[in-house]
């Protein structure tokens, strides 16, 4: 049951997590920058707050949320547990597209880096494949598609694996440094494009959040309750495919957040997704701010992978939560 | 009176199987109808083009004068609800939050309103289910698991019911009260088929008999009519002896063929 006030105390918390994380962490780093001499327009603090850190601290929160909000998805489409963004092959659909673009040493297509456009090329790729295979005629089988998907993904990998073979010395470290997944700075309009994007990712999911219940329980329950079956899994296969791609177009992959974000919020507010969407999001955005923060500057000048972090600071949080024995605060 | 379904040489494959051969059936309002049969009579599959969710079937199956596969599944929802066999939920919903999803087909926002609260509790209270209504869905017994269920389809206030074996893992005095249940329910005009197992149960509650063999019925009267020796012995292959119940209804008495006896003295390890 999820009346008004439950529903805007945990999801009021959660985008107070992920507001705090985004006023704080740009403010945070190696060189020192003030905010009162960047508002002010004084060099370099303008600079480094507004070009560098700020667009970087916002690709992080919103690649964080993202993640998290496909793990959501493609759990309850596969009312799979162990389910996350990159299990239907849609990232590594991506990273066979940014490998492709980094081997054959293109730099630019249109505006973009040819990595970004490339990934995103083949995660489109790799979604159409998904698709043409797993609908037999006008039903969809969750089944198929997790094969499907599963089968996608080992081929991609195989690919991955064979240019990386073929390629020279440079070309290999740059693959092996994108394929750890990094946050870097972006343009702002190329933010404002993800934001929209992401933004319409989460507003479709909160409409569909009721359904989506219904489809984590069972295909057969959301069918004679109203939910067109079909329909619903191809909304949310898509759903979670292109805010997957989109981001790991231009992250690179970053494991854990889809997989553990969602978890540890259903230990907290329950199965629900009516409070579980709007809350994964926010949590999985705030959260990767905060690891982001902490790879680029632990070891500073130099960074580390923020896919390390993600796992080296959630897992054992993950693990306390497990052991505290608390179904949810809420049920 | 117009029948809730009109079912016209209903067939159905599956692969190289045909499932159903030509079914023709009926169902009323106010009627508690049991379908019975041996494993693989074609049972499940029936219901599944009853509750709509099976739209590759030939022949015809009206719906309140409307071919099933027509109805958008938002209307079917307000009207059927659908008792799945044997629900199992990976993620950790309280019995309470799988009642309250019975509700979705009525809801327009995000939120419940009193009514759809209103339903939830009063589901609770008959399916005698109050009492675990804030624990994991995923910790309950068997039972209390197919009751909360049925606690579900009742909050969804359908016309039509339909049950996939409601009564496998109750206790005794559950499967009963949930046939006492079954039997208000219909009286109070809903159409109610479930499919069983339990010929005693079914002969005991239901107005009406279908019993399904080899994709085909094999025969559909009141019990009385529909359990004879030949029957069970034809469709279920056992012996069994029909005598009188209590209430004036047939009970089946089970025996056991002669020549399958677990051979006394001698053991087989």
């Amino acid at each position: 049951m999820v009346d008004r006030r439950r529903f805007w105390t945990a999801v009021g918390a959660a985008a107070l997590f992920f507001l705090l994380a985004l006023a704080v962490t740009p403010l945070i780093g190696s060189s020192d920058a003030a905010f009162s001499r960047a508002w002010a327009g004084q060099s370099p603090d303008r600079e480094i707050l507004f070009q560098v850190r700020l667009p970087r601290v916002l690709l992080a929160g919103l690649a964080g949320g993202a993640l998290a909000l496909a793990g959501v998805v493609f759990q309850a489409l596969l009312r799979d547990a162990l389910a996350t963004p990159y299990t239907l092959g849609v990232q590594s659909g991506a990273a066979l597209g940014a490998v492709i673009a980094i081997c054959f040493g293109w730099r630019a297509i249109g505006a973009f880096p040819a990595v970004w456009f490339s990934g995103l090329v083949g995660a489109a790729i790799t979604i159409m494949v998904v698709v043409g295979i797993a609908s037999e005629g006008r039903r969809m089988s969750s089944f198929t598609l997790l094969l499907t998907g599963v089968t996608i993904n080992a081929i991609c990998m195989a690919g991955i694996l064979f240019l990386h073979y073929t390629a020279g010395f440079t070309e290999s470290f740059t693959i092996v440094r994108w394929l750890m997944g990094g946050i870097e700075s972006m343009p702002y309009h190329t933010l404002a494009i993800l934001t929209t994007g992401v933004a319409a990712g989460v507003g479709i999911a909160v409409v569909k959040s009721n359904q989506l219940n219904l489809l984590s329980v069972g295909e057969d329950w959301a069918a004679t309750r109203g939910v067109h079956l079909s329909s619903l899994m191809l909304i949310c296969y898509l759903l979670g495919s292109f805010l997957t791609a989109s981001i790991t177009a231009l992250t690179g992959p970053i494991g854990f957040i889809g997989l553990i974000v969602p978890h540890a919020l259903r230990m907290v507010v329950g199965a629900d997704h009516r409070l579980l969407v709007p809350t994964s999001f926010c949590v999985g955005g705030g959260f990767l701010m905060l690891c982001d923060t902490v790879a680029r500057t632990a070891l500073a000048p130099s960074e580390i992978p923020v896919g390390v972090m993600t796992a080296m600071l959630g897992g054992p949080f993950f693990i306390w939560l497990l052991r505290s024995g608390r179904r949810s605060l809420w049920a | 009176m117009t029948p809730v379904y009109a079912l016209d040489g209903v067939r159905v494959r599956l692969g190289s199987a045909e499932i159903l051969r030509g079914i023709s059936l009926r169902f009323h309002e106010g009627e508690l109808a049991a379908v019975v049969g041996p494993n693989g009579a074609g049972k499940s599959t029936l219901m599944s083009v009853l509750s709509g969710m099976r739209e590759d079937y030939k022949g015809e199956c009206r719906f309140r004068g409307v071919e099933i596969s027509q109805w958008r599944k938002g209307d079917l929802g307000r009207r059927l609800s659908f008792i799945p066999q044997n629900v199992r939920i990976e993620f950790p919903f309280t019995a309470e939050q799988v009642v309250y999803m019975g509700r979705t087909p009525h809801c327009n926002g995000l939120f419940e309103t009193p009514e759809d609260r209103e339903a939830v509790r009063r589901a609770m209270e008959t399916t005698d289910t109050l009492p675990f209504a804030r624990l994991d869905f995923r910790v309950l017994s068997g039972g209390e698991r197919q009751r909360v269920v049925l606690a579900g389809a009742l909050a969804q206030e359908p016309s039509v019911l339909l049950l996939d074996e409601p009564t496998t893992f109750l206790d005794l005095k559950h499967q009963i009260s949930t046939y006492v249940l079954l039997e208000k329910l219909a009286r109070e005009g809903i159409c109610v088929v479930a499919v069983t197992h339990d010929l005693n149960l079914a002969a005991s509650y239901s107005d009406r008999m279908v019993v399904l063999s080899q994709g085909g019925v094999a025969a559909d009267d009141v019990p009385g009519e529909v359990l004879t020796s030949r029957l069970l012995s034809d469709v279920f292959a056992v012996d069994a002896e029909i005598l009188s119940g209590p209430n004036g209804r047939p009970w089946v008495s089970y025996e056991q063929p002669a020549g399958q006896l677990p051979s006394q003295g001698r053991q087989p390890w």
